[in-house]
């Protein structure tokens, strides 16, 4: 029934018609999903880039003249802060989250189109505020991207005339955009879902965003508060962060402040935000996983529970970044507690991913493999997380590569992996075509295998004490020999792995054209995306009727079914589970599952 | 509690009550957010700006127990200008009262008057920065002085953000929208007064309280 759905092409499409309407200025969720993931690809590439320029300057010293201490600084702060914010929060949400929420709920759009539309436009600026950073005299900060005071407004740091200024405006007017987007995902959830979609029938995609948006309307105003006071400290001079300080023998004008206080809110925010790049993950894995093993997920319940679990304790772990900063020692033991307990829920959806797969009738397809890919990277870099949540084995690991490979293979790699997984997955919907299979493969097999040749040595260089943040090694005593051989190996791996990124980015442009049809539902995929009359979807996504939901998303290889899916919208069936009507007032009758003439219907569609 | 009622459902039973009116809500037959919506949509705000407020309170309170802080002499002014938020609050709950009366044509004088005693508040505000600025009481010289002028600042802009809604509203009511129409601008907007209101409060607590 659902290819059926494919070729049906009655449904009018009564959306705007002038390119400018319909692709620049558009409220359509789906352009607006895709503009926000473009420009996410597209300021991602220069972190890409900014990484292949740190990694010469590490592996190769001195190679590229260029690179000088200012520069590596500087290309260390705006790699991490555009990777962690402006790509993947970006993507996730505003891409992901734009895309799916209302094709995966049933509803035509946001619930407020154009406070979705200018949510990307301000995005946009953000970038662009960021970007221009790299133009102004003194180029961007290169603060790190944890931006600690007083080091990162002071004279000495690069960019501290204008980049920082730069950089703190950027990241506000970013969580001004954000909250415009997060209001709709979340409203759009509670208000606008096909009738029958209760919560607890939403794909886990949907559950993730939800509860990651949630989220960060929570977190960013505690970047945001952080934020203008540090851009206060450093415009016209107040004292919130900065202390007394001697400069050259001469005291500064400041006194009293905090830089402990910045530490705290920024971390406030700081780990909830990696849990809202995760949680996105979490959602969508699950969901691949379910539909490529042909399976229903592991434990659904449980699943939702964990993301709310892990949602709610990610708030109160924070100071586990902070362990090195002279805390009392009671405070570190509550913080290594909780960041402990967090493992739990975090534990249940790695088992239930790998009891997804159990038995499972396993497609290896492109979108599998990364889903495959992230669950290990993922559960790696969990277990160092627990090492590194222990206050006494964090203290001598702390600020050294140990922590770049954890976070990189937890944050870094697991959340990309998904990324691709999912492009890979949704690409069919959003064009109308695959993405080339073997190109595919060989971008899938390079970044797996590419990315543990750089992250797995780290651990290493962790272990022998590595300083992280450092330009170069050459004249430290106790650095061995090894050390500057693997740092060598790891940036020609790196280099490889970013030439791969290259091919994806072909592959996505040559397929738009030359791939392979992909029809309604090539997956054979419960969920209502894949179950709308068009591909891709027009305006307004169902055309004339309104879908119905009868089930939850996870029907695959039913007992008794005739195929191994059943959509969402299909009308139950006289085998299936005998209470079902029971508790039902309106027991559905059989017929096209979209033929219910409640809904009325939006712009003139008649 | 619903929230668990709804987490513990076991959707791969198809036993749930699917066809609940709840479904409908969010968007009317002029393909716009409804009443229901847009309220959902405002209080989602309001708790996001909650939080702001409330983190600025507590890095103010934090801030004040280190060094170089000095008290803080509160302009006499802001008084008068809880005292006339206050009003702006009083008079949009009225309107908001009598437009569901159906007395459409008061609702909307009020509605204005509202309207007016936020921009007066706004003019107040300014004026008590300016005073303290005569007395040099300037940001970089006390913590404490930066932090009035930062949460009075974005209180400020908030505050303005309602009152261009509320321009906008204005501008529908006087063409030809519909009652309901005009009754749920006028509802969202004495909510936002109210929560503006009360964050003052609560800002203008804590100023005189340290
Ligand atoms: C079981 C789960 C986890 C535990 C116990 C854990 C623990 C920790 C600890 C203790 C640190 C501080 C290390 C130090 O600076 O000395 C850290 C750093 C970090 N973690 Fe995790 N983590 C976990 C999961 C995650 C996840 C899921 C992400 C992201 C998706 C993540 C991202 C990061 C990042 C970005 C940093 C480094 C921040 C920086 O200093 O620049 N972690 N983690
Ligand atoms: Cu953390």
């Amino acid at each position: 029934m659902t290819e059926d759905n494919a070729t049906d092409t009655e449904a009018e499409d009564h959306g705007p018609t002038t390119f400018l309407t319909k692709y620049v200025w558009s409220q359509d969720h789906k352009v607006i999903a895709i503009q926000y993931g473009l420009t996410a690809i597209a300021i991602g590439l220069v972190a890409l880039v900014l990484s292949w320029l740190m990694r010469m300057q590490l592996g190769f010293p001195g190679a590229l003249e260029f690179v000088d201490q200012e520069a590596y600084y500087q290309y260390a702060t705006m790699h991490g802060m555009i990777m962690v914010i402006y790509l993947l929060t970006a993507i996730f949400l505003g891409g992901f989250g734009n895309y799916l929420i209302p094709l995966m709920v049933g509803a035509r759009d946001m619930v407020f189109p154009y406070l979705n539309m200018l949510s990307y436009w301000v995005y946009l600026i953000a970038v662009l505020v960021l970007v221009s950073s790299f133009f102004v005299p003194g180029g961007p900060t290169g603060a790190g991207w944890t931006l600690y005071p007083p080091q990162s407004i002071l004279e000495g740091t690069p960019g501290y005339d204008w980049g920082i200024i730069l950089m703190l405006t950027s990241l506000v007017i970013f969580i001004i955009a954000f909250t415009m987007g997060g209001l709709n995902y979340v409203t759009t959830i509670l208000q606008a879902r096909a009738r029958g979609m209760t919560l607890m029938r939403m794909p886990l995609t949907v559950w993730g965003i939800f509860v990651a948006t949630f989220m960060g309307l929570l977190a960013f105003p505690v970047l945001f508060v952080s934020g203008v006071m540090l851009l206060l400290d450093r415009v016209i001079g107040t004292s919130f962060f900065v202390p007394e300080i001697i400069s050259m023998g001469e005291p500064l004008a400041y006194g009293g402040g905090s830089p402990l206080l910045f530490q705290h809110l920024f971390w406030f925010f700081g780990h909830p935000e990696v849990y809202i790049v995760a949680l996105p993950a979490f959602g969508i894995v699950s969901d691949l996983l379910s539909i490529h093993a042909r399976k229903n997920i592991f434990g659904y319940r449980m699943m939702v529970w964990a993301l709310i679990g892990i949602g709610a304790l990610s708030f109160i772990v924070w100071a586990h970044h902070m362990y090195v900063s002279g805390m009392d020692p009671a405070f570190g033991f509550f913080f290594a507690v909780t960041t402990l307990i967090i493992a739990v829920p975090t534990a249940i959806k790695v088992y239930n991913w790998v009891l997804t797969l159990w038995r499972g009738d396993i497609h290896l397809t492109i979108p599998m493999l990364f889903s495959i890919s992230f669950v290990l990277t993922f559960v790696f870099g969990g277990l160092t997380g627990l090492f590194l949540g222990n206050v006494v084995v964090d203290v001598p690991l702390s600020d050294t590569y140990f922590v770049v490979a954890h976070f990189h293979m937890v944050m870094g790699v697991a959340p990309i992996m998904v990324v691709f997984g999912a492009i890979y997955h949704w690409y069919p919907k959003m064009t109308g075509r695959m993405l080339n299979g073997p190109m595919g493969q060989i971008h899938f097999w390079v970044t797996f295998l590419g990315t543990y040749a750089i992250y797995f040595p780290m651990h290493y260089l962790g272990f022998v004490g590595v300083p992280r943040r450092y330009y170069g090694y050459e004249d430290i005593e106790f650095i061995p020999q090894s050390v500057h051989d693997l740092n060598a190996a790891i940036t020609v791996a790196a280099l490889f792995v970013g030439v791969v990124q290259l091919l994806f980015l072909y592959n996505l442009v040559w397929s738009l054209k030359r791939g392979e049809l992909a029809g309604g539902n090539p997956w054979r995929a419960t969920s209502l995306e894949w179950q709308t009359p068009n591909t891709p979807p027009v305006h307004g996504n169902w055309g004339k009727n309104m879908p119905q939901v009868h089930r939850w998303a996870y029907d695959f290889s039913v007992p008794g079914a005739d195929k191994d899916f059943m959509p969402q919208n299909m009308p139950r069936q006289s085998f299936e589970a005998a209470d079902v009507h029971k508790l039902d007032p309106d027991p559905p009758t059989a017929g096209p599952p979209s033929d219910d003439p409640a809904l009325p219907p939006r712009e003139g569609e008649a | 509690m619903r929230f668990f009622k709804i987490i513990t459902a076991r959707p791969w039973l198809g036993e749930e009550t699917a066809y609940s009116a709840e479904f409908d809500a969010a968007l009317g037959a002029d393909g716009l957010a409804t009443l229901k919506t847009k309220r959902m949509g405002l209080f989602i705000f309001i708790g996001v700006a909650t939080a702001l407020f409330g983190l600025f309170a507590v890095a103010y309170y934090m801030r004040m127990m280190m060094g170089g802080w000095h008290m803080l002499m509160e302009p006499l002014i802001l008084w008068p200008n809880t005292l006339i938020l206050m009003v702006g609050g009083g008079l949009m709950q009225w309107a908001s009262w009598l437009s569901k009366q159906g007395n459409v044509p008061r609702a909307k004088q009020a509605f204005f008057a509202g309207g007016i005693a936020g921009l007066l508040f706004l003019g107040g505000q300014l004026l008590a920065w300016q005073e303290l600025i005569e007395l040099g009481c300037y940001a970089e010289v006390n913590p404490a002085n930066a932090f009035f002028y930062v949460i009075t600042g974005l209180h400020g802009l908030h505050l303005m953000g309602g009152l261009f809604v509320w321009g906008n509203a204005l501008f529908k009511t006087m063409g030809d929208a519909s009652p309901a129409a005009i009754t749920a601008s006028i509802e969202l907007c004495d909510y936002y007064w109210h929560f503006m209101l009360a964050v003052w409060i609560a800002i203008f607590a804590l100023l005189v309280v340290t």
